[in-house]
């Protein structure tokens, strides 16, 4: 799932004054973002209209009669041409309007305010959690690579990456949940405490904290840290493997043997200045699948009945709710497109080579 | 070196027990006593506009948050229709006008007191919104422009309905218990009406009615949340807050049942209700739903057409053997189209699996090889697994079977579009009279193309219903109650016959309940559940 | 069957010092990816799972027991190794041990569709972006960045929605969603390779350019794409058994490993065998690829400093 591209820090750089350059990157970005997502934008529509599935019939219902369906049709503006349809769309989403969902009745925008936190606390303790064990193991792989820990380590982190997530998901609710009772079920609560807290974030472990609410912040923990472990795994197999391949690297350049040679100890070598250098393309590495976690992960978000992105997404484009898919896909498409802005920024900011 | 050792064994260690990081002792608490929690399925739910909504979870909800002028008793249903709104009704001699006095000192849960003016506001909202579910009420004729003489509210206690030719008054006061003819509060839905749309955006997602209960809120595809009216006329319900969660999967509401999260699983399949059986902290309850299942063949496909190739089909579905195994505690052997409990009910089952039967039938049509057809179903796992069953009957007859699978709202519309070849599905009343599924399996009045009676599966099936669509008029009419129910049940034995239709199942619901929890009602084959006699 | 009389002259051949010809070179470079991949053992472990699934497609029927589509409902969810049953069976009565012996062929369909066209597409894009450059790298790389930022298994799902479910719109849609990233790569590479001497050398020989891109710059990048695609492949399984799961991938009665698990979900309380066993074999697949694919990156790596 997390297939980013560590390449695409390379680009071509010409020399010209330090203000243009500025100048014409910061257009040449701005231009790109806006290319990428109107072209996003476009291919959702087209796709929303080739779909079989009749928009209509989710607005009326099963058994609506054929006056009523086609009112319904009218007001959907679907008797116009595509290309009109589609200008109409982006006409209303520059001015910020990403329309009503058909499936929720509400505005779009209103929705994803609603889904959206849920998917970033999820992601941000997944990738926390990945981060947090990944760095070390893809460390400590390196430094005894070939050996049995990077063997082990190795495995341990392809293990989690080739279990199918749904699956280990569902056994891991009913062996965590289920048989054993350690962690909180399906949702981000139990469903009586829902609604209890105001919402400020809508993170409910942010909210409980602010509001102060010591039991609902257990119970959230408790609700996430399943699907976040489970998210988390996966993150970490990928950032450790990075690591590794990093981290090898370094270790077999000539500063390093150096600073050896210099007496300086091993801890230090290898933690700080080994490391150190590692960490800019990590950022990188870490920004890219923080990126795609939060893309929403559609199935985890199925099998928890996480109330996220992902989920929302996928529920809309089977009932074939076309504003709710477009302005989803929007936001995830500017949320990756953000991420990678920032990450090939930080890449040319903070990487001396790149200068 | 030792310290290069040392890190190793620690990050070994803890990439070991990352896994079990989900350790940390769950709060795990009963629900409170006053609350009730629902584990349901309730993505169909696309509206909670009373006059707008037509799904299986908006009659639960409408039964909880609205009331109509006559209502069934919740805890008995074969009492037939008794007073809600309105304490009694006069039918005149003609039969076309009935005469509603409405109950004094009803009041809604705005407080606003519940008078004629709410009704003839509400059954005419339903009218002049032209949404899904009108057909109930416009059946009986009325029409945006002769409101003033059909709907009308004489004073505020006296309100008269006048249909356009007689019928059976069991099916016009049958049409009245249904969520369409829920009675709003005209004051509050009348404040929030924005360009005329009768407050329409507004009452999708709030509620203005004098149920038991008040909506809360409702998050779509996550929860909906209800709680107590204190003005409700049958005293205020015991729960003060219904939590609905929305939870697709039966074993995840069966795990939330066992660890006490919920109070009710809506949706577990019979492996998970058996599996409940043990526990002593559990029970199941169990009742009869009005959906049939049945396999339907468009008549517009040559070899399906064919009288014998129809017949034969119907011999090769193992009715029985479905229904002991993997159907076992959902659905019921059932071969009418009327539900079991319905006016008019058949319980003749004429057909069973009978290979050699089919093959010969299928030999005298010309189809000794069989053939190759489509199904096409939606994606849902019963279904799919009565399609894979079926697969595999026609199979032993040399009908090869592709299904094509898809969401509900995909297979709807090549359905309704006629594209198709047999559809595997269900179909559920829409009203608590026989007269509902008459309508809709046997009557098409017009099976042209361009007639789009797509409301009417006859159609969708290209089947013209010859002598079956008077025969549904004509029982419509009849006044005489037991005459009525006679002719359903001949008119179901010839249907069985000749129809390209297979019924084959009749639905049973069962929910898990905590063992405390008492006074819930599923609702039978007539309406939704009700939550608002529940103790705990 | 001269291999078999002159084996120690083949070893010998293979570990010759000095190539005599250019097929002898490759031959010896083989070889000694073969050496190394025997002495890694996760990637050999990896090697020797992908063998087993290849031979387990190819004799699907003689290691089958039963026919998987045969049904048994009196037989249903019974437990492994009851009733004839190696790995029980499902909620219909079929063999589920029959039905992953089967499933492993459409596994392995899947698996070399999209080996054959994701990465050749996307080849195409990033060689032709890369050597080209100006507008057409810049629009071809737009177009790329369009999919890429597209969330992975919504386009899947968008496309299988709109083509129709069934194995081969889900193959297209895993297809569709994963060449950009084989695109970016070899752009990339072909950016290092473009102005080196020896393309200059070939151009001033009068190449044209489709004749420089697919004699010289494709080879160069070839290895690095198989990395990523032996990489890529445990994703590509994944995905595919998650649309089946979601009910888009293979349609009944195929034995598809997702759709089994999302069959047996159902049943997971009680008979977790319906839906633990086909998670078991994607899982195994899975890692195949994974360990193999760890490997192979080890191996090829020219960037690698190992010894």
């Amino acid at each position: 799932m997390t297939s980013v591209d560590t390449t695409q820090g390379v680009r071509r750089r010409k020399a010209a004054s330090p203000f243009l350059r500025v100048a014409k990157r910061i257009g040449a970005s701005l231009f790109s973002v806006i290319a990428t997502l109107f072209g996003l934008l476009f291919v959702t529509f087209l796709i929303a209209r080739v779909m079989p599935i009749d928009p209509v019939l989710a607005v009326v219902g099963e058994r609506a009669s054929n006056e009523i369906y086609e009112a319904a049709y009218k007001q959907l503006g679907l008797d116009q041409p595509f290309i009109v349809q589609f200008f109409y769309y982006v006409r209303d989403v520059v001015t910020g309007n990403f329309g009503m969902s058909n499936l929720t009745a509400r505005p779009v925008l209103d929705d994803i305010a609603r889904v959206f936190p849920a998917t970033l606390e999820l992601a941000t303790l997944a990738t926390i959690i990945g981060v947090l064990f990944g760095i070390p193991a893809g460390v400590v792989s390196a430094v005894y690579e070939g050996r049995w820990p990077d063997q082990v380590i190795r495995f341990i982190g392809l293990f989690g990456y080739s279990m199918p997530i749904f699956w280990i998901g569902l056994i891991g609710l009913m062996v965590f949940y289920g048989k054993l009772g350690w962690v909180g079920g399906p949702g981000r609560l139990d469903i009586f405490y829902e609604d209890i807290i105001p919402s400020v974030t809508g993170m409910i472990l942010v909210d409980s904290l602010i509001a102060r609410d010591w039991t609902i912040f257990w119970n959230a923990v408790s609700h996430i840290i399943l699907p976040a472990s489970i998210l988390g795994y996966y993150s970490l197999a990928y950032i450790s493997r990075m690591t590794r391949s990093f981290m090898l690297e370094q270790l077999g350049q000539e500063y390093i043997t150096t600073a050896r040679v210099k007496g300086l100890s091993e801890t230090k070598v290898i933690w700080r200045h080994a490391l150190g250098n590692v960490m800019i393309p990590l950022i990188t590495v870490i920004v890219l699948s923080y990126a795609s976690l939060l893309e929403g992960s559609v199935l985890t978000e199925v099998i928890f009945a996480w109330p996220g992105l992902g989920n929302y997404i996928t529920n809309a484009l089977l009932s074939a709710d076309m504003n709710a898919v477009l302005g989803g896909t929007v936001i995830v498409g500017l949320v990756f497109v953000g991420l990678n802005l920032l990450s090939d920024f930080l890449y040319k900011i903070v990487d001396p080579r790149s200068r | 070196m030792l310290f290069k050792k040392s890190i190793a064994a620690l990050s070994l260690t803890t990439a070991l027990v990352l896994p079990m990081i989900g350790a940390i002792p769950a709060a795990h608490a009963e629900t409170p006593p006053n609350m009730l929690v629902v584990a349901h399925r309730i993505d169909d739910l696309i509206s909670l506009d009373p006059q707008e909504m037509f799904e299986f979870s908006g009659t639960d909800y409408a039964n909880s948050v609205y009331q109509t002028l006559v209502d069934y008793d919740d805890r008995d249903f074969s009492k037939g229709f008794g007073p809600s709104i309105a304490e009694s009704w006069d039918i005149s001699e003609d039969g076309k006008t009935y005469t509603f006095k409405i109950a004094d000192g009803m009041k809604f849960a705005s407080g606003n007191p519940i008078t004629a003016k709410d009704v003839e506001f509400s059954l005419r909202r339903a009218i002049l919104l032209k949404k899904t579910p009108s057909f109930i009420l416009t059946q009986f004729g009325f029409t945006e422009d002769n409101l003033g003489e059909t709907l009308v509210a004489k004073d505020d206690s006296t309100f008269v309905l006048v249909t356009d030719k007689k019928y059976a008054p069991s099916f016009v006061l049958n049409c009245m218990t249904s969520a369409i003819a829920s009675i709003v509060d005209s004051k509050v839905v009348q404040e929030h009406e924005v360009d005329g749309d009768l407050g329409n955006a507004w009452l999708k997602v709030n509620s203005a009615g004098s149920g038991a209960f008040n909506l809360t809120s409702w998050k779509p595809n996550e929860s909906l949340t209800i709680s107590s009216n204190p003005n409700f006329s049958g005293g205020e319900p015991a729960m003060k807050r219904v939590i609905i969660r929305h939870i697709p999967e039966s074993a995840t509401q069966r795990l939330l049942l066992e660890k006490g999260d919920v109070d009710i699983a809506r949706n577990l399949t019979p492996e998970d209700v058996a599996g409940l059986a043990d526990d002593k902290h559990l029970k199941v309850q169990q009742d009869l739903r009005g959906r049939v299942m049945y396999l339907s063949m468009n008549q517009g496909d040559e070899t399906l057409s064919n009288p014998k190739v129809i017949e034969a089909i119907k011999y090769l579905i193992d009715y029985d053997g479905m229904a002991d195994s993997f159907l076992k505690g959902q659905y019921i052997v059932h071969q009418a189209f009327l539900p079991l409990s319905y006016l008019g009910e058949l319980k003749d089952k004429p057909f069973k699996l009978d290979i050699e039967k089919a093959k010969a039938l299928l030999a005298e049509a010309g189809y000794e090889d069989g053939f190759e057809v489509e199904f096409i179903v939606r994606t849902e796992q019963d279904r799919l697994d009565i399609a894979q069953a079926l697969q595999n009957n026609f199979a032993q007859a040399g009908i090869k079977v592709s299904i094509i699978q898809g969401t509900g709202k995909e297979i709807l519309g090549k359905y309704r579009a006629r594209d198709f070849q047999i559809y595997v599905g269900v179909w559920g009343p829409d009203y608590p009279d026989p007269q509902t599924n008459a309508d809709t399996f046997a009557s098409n009045p017009d099976n042209s193309l361009e007639a789009k009676l797509t409301g009417k599966l006859a159609w969708r099936n290209a089947w013209p219903a010859t002598g079956f669509t008077e025969r549904t008029e004509a029982a419509v009419q009849e006044s005489d109650t037991a005459k009525r129910a006679q002719m359903y049940v001949d008119m179901q034995k010839d249907f069985q016959k000749e129809a390209p239709f297979a019924i084959m199942f009749q639905k049973t619901e069962q929910n898990g309940l905590g063992a405390d929890v008492e006074g819930y009602s599923m609702g039978a084959a007539i309406t939704g559940s009700y939550y608002g006699n529940v103790t705990k | 069957m001269t291999e078999k009389t002159e084996t120690g002259g083949l070893k010998a051949w293979l570990n010759a010092d000095v190539p005599t010809s250019p097929s002898h070179a490759k031959a010896i470079q083989a070889y000694l990816g073969w050496l190394k991949l025997v002495a890694n053992p996760l990637a050999f472990l990896g090697f020797l799972i992908l063998v087993a699934l290849v031979l387990c497609a190819a004799f699907a029927p003689y290691i089958a027991p039963a026919d998987p589509l045969a049904q048994n409902l009196a037989e249903r969810l019974s437990p492994p190794g009851s009733g004839g049953y190696l790995l029980g069976s499902d909620e219909l009565g079929r063999d589920i041990f029959s039905r992953i012996v089967y499933g492993s062929r459409i596994t392995l369909m899947i698996v070399t569709l999209v080996a054959l066209t994701a990465p050749v597409f996307g080849l195409l894009v990033g060689t032709f972006a890369g050597y080209m450059g100006g507008w057409i790298d810049e629009a071809l790389m737009r177009i790329t960045d369009i999919f890429l930022a597209f969330p992975k298994l919504v386009l899947a799902l968008a496309f299988v929605a709109a083509l129709g479910a069934g194995i081969e719109n889900a193959i297209l849609a895993i297809a569709i969603t994963s060449w950009p990233a084989y695109a970016r790569i070899a752009r990339a590479e072909t950016l290092t390779i473009r102005n080196s001497d020896f393309i200059s050398a070939v151009r001033l020989q009068g190449a044209g350019t489709l004749h420089i891109i697919v004699r010289h710059i494709w080879p160069l990048c070839l290895s690095s794409i198989v990395v990523r695609m032996t990489l890529d492949m445990a994703g590509i399984i994944l995905t595919a058994a998650g649309l089946g799961f979601l009910g888009l991938g293979a349609q009944p009665p195929m034995p598809e490993w997702g759709a089994m698990i999302s069959a047996g979900r159902k049943f997971i309380l009680d008979q977790w065998w319906v839906a633990t066993m086909p998670g078991l074999a994607i899982f195994i697949v899975s890692l195949g690829f994974n360990l193999l694919g760890d490997g192979l990156r080890d191996i090829l790596d020219p960037k690698k400093s190992k010894s």
